[in-house]
């Protein structure tokens, strides 16, 4: 288990949804985010893993980190 | 004591449910030891399939309704009325018209909501065919639309029916090739995320029969504003498409009815997604659309879900333990043309295979739209 200092505006639990549930959450939160919000997106479908950082170069938005946790991922986004 | 259980929504899941129920405990409910009772908001029943064929003149609106009264057994009480409240602690619903209902054993199965009005301008630029309205709007439309662009857009997941979209945009290149005018329309289908459909095998299948049939696809498209006056679709990516026609799937959403009772925070109700029970309340089960589980939002989902969820309830009103399990069988006819389909089936877990479209199943979809009644009735 890894630690991160980011503390995140807002954080969606997608934990047990296949995908592309998690992406669609992401996506549905982005919407209504402000630009500088940090969003973390909790992940256990490990497709997450390649779909959202995919999604996120398209949208042009970061990803700032993804943190192995026993059973599922955090991945830390920031909104630009 | 009469154990009473009371089935909202009066639509697939719960017209199966309570024709289920009333099956299985026949017994019960002549001795007096159980009661069933139906609460829908609607005097008829609405089977939403039939809308995908409205607006290409082959069904009508009224085609999708028969009166609940007719395919509900006579041993469940029906009351029409709405629900506007629910209190778990103290079992009890509210009603628009009736005061209140007390319950023993819930099941709520009220289906999803539209909510276009969550888009900016899809409710004045777009159309859909996902209500009776819309899809008798969009009749009119396609019936006028003898040249330009149509644009499908897939405009949120979850949505009802995820086959729906490719069907709808296969049909129209069919209907518009029958009648001469396919060189004249331009076709373009979007969806959410990279691929065309969420199911990584139905996304091949159909990307491969969209090239094949000059239909334009654009994935990682996330609407985010129409704007009607120009006639202009833009997505969060920043992609702009320019439309003539604009066939929306409209935003869907759960009930306010389980975020304010406490069933899960966003609409969708939280249940163990093997036995359909509500994972903060007592006695009380969500099936069909309403069910935050993960498959597709389908009628077929919400009929196995059904069949499961009459069989704890069953097993509980005879104070047995209940056995019974939902696998998440799933099961998607899609059509392919106008006259050619094929179909999918799986369950929680698997991949479907799609197999080469054909006539026959394209028959055995109307076939099954026509028994559909007798499976509301519980007969199928
Ligand atoms: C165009 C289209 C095509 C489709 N094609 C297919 C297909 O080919 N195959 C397939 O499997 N599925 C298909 N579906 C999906 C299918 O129709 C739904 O998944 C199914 O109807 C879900 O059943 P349900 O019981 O959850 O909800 P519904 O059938 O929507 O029923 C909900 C019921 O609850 C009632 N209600 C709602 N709120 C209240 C309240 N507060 N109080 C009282 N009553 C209330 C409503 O009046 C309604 O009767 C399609 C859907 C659409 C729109």
């Amino acid at each position: 288990m890894s630690e991160t200092e980011l503390d995140p505006d807002v954080t969606i639990d997608s934990r047990g949804a296949t995908c592309p549930g998690p992406l669609m959450d992401l996506i549905g939160k982005v919407k209504e985010a402000d630009p500088g919000t940090v969003i973390e997106l909790q992940t256990s479908d490990s497709g997450s893993k390649g779909d959202v950082p995919e999604w996120l170069d398209e949208a042009g938005h970061d990803l700032l980190e993804t943190v192995e946790h026993d059973d599922y991922w955090s991945m830390y986004v920031e909104i630009n | 004591m009469t154990e009473h259980i009371v089935v909202v929504g009066g639509g697939t899941g719960g017209t199966v449910l309570a024709n289920r129920l009333a099956e299985k405990l026949g017994p019960e409910i002549e001795r007096g030891d159980a009661r069933v009772t139906l609460v829908s908001d609607d005097p008829d029943h609405v089977y939403k399939p039939t809308f995908l064929y409205v607006p290409f003149g082959k069904k009508t609106v009224e085609d999708a309704k028969r009166p609940l009264a007719d395919l509900v057994d006579r041993a469940v009480d029906i009351e029409i009325d709405r629900v506007t409240g629910i209190d778990t602690d103290g079992k009890r619903l509210s009603l628009r018209d009736g005061g209140s209902m007390a319950y023993d054993q819930l099941a709520l199965a009220l289906g999803a909501q539209l909510v276009p009005e969550e888009l900016p301008g899809l409710a004045e630029g777009g159309h859909h065919f996902y209500g009776p309205d819309g899809a008798d709007a969009l009749r009119d439309e396609m019936a006028e639309f003898t040249e330009g662009h149509l644009v499908l857009s897939v405009i949120g997941t979850p949505h009802m029916c995820p086959a729906a979209p490719v069907e709808f945009v296969l049909m129209a290149d069919a209907w518009f090739r029958e009648r001469g005018l396919r060189e004249d329309v331009e076709i373009t289908y979007t969806y959410p995320i990279q691929r065309a459909h969420a199911i990584q095998n139905v996304a091949d299948w159909a990307s491969e029969a969209f090239e094949e049939r000059n239909i334009n696809v654009e994935t990682f498209f996330n609407a985010d504003e129409v704007d009607p006056e120009e006639g202009v679709l833009h997505s969060m990516e920043g992609t702009e498409l320019d439309y003539d026609l604009l066939v929306g799937i409209p935003p869907h959403a759960g009930s306010d009815l389980v975020t304010e009772a406490g069933l899960g925070d966003d609409g969708w109700a939280d249940v163990d997604k093997h036995t359909l029970e509500s994972e903060h309340a007592e006695d009380v089960y969500v099936l069909g659309d309403l069910a935050d589980v993960p498959t597709s939002k389908a009628g077929s989902v919400a009929h196995y879900e059904a069949g499961a969820v009459a069989d704890r309830i069953a097993s509980r009103t005879r104070g047995q333990t209940p056995t019974a399990t939902y696998d998440g069988k799933t099961v998607c006819f899609i059509e392919s043309g106008m006259d050619e389909a094929t179909f999918v089936d799986f369950e929680y877990g698997t991949q479907p295979t799609v197999r080469e479209p054909s006539k026959p199943v394209h028959w055995a979809k109307l076939g099954y739209n026509e028994s559909y009644w007798l499976t509301a009735r519980g007969l199928l």
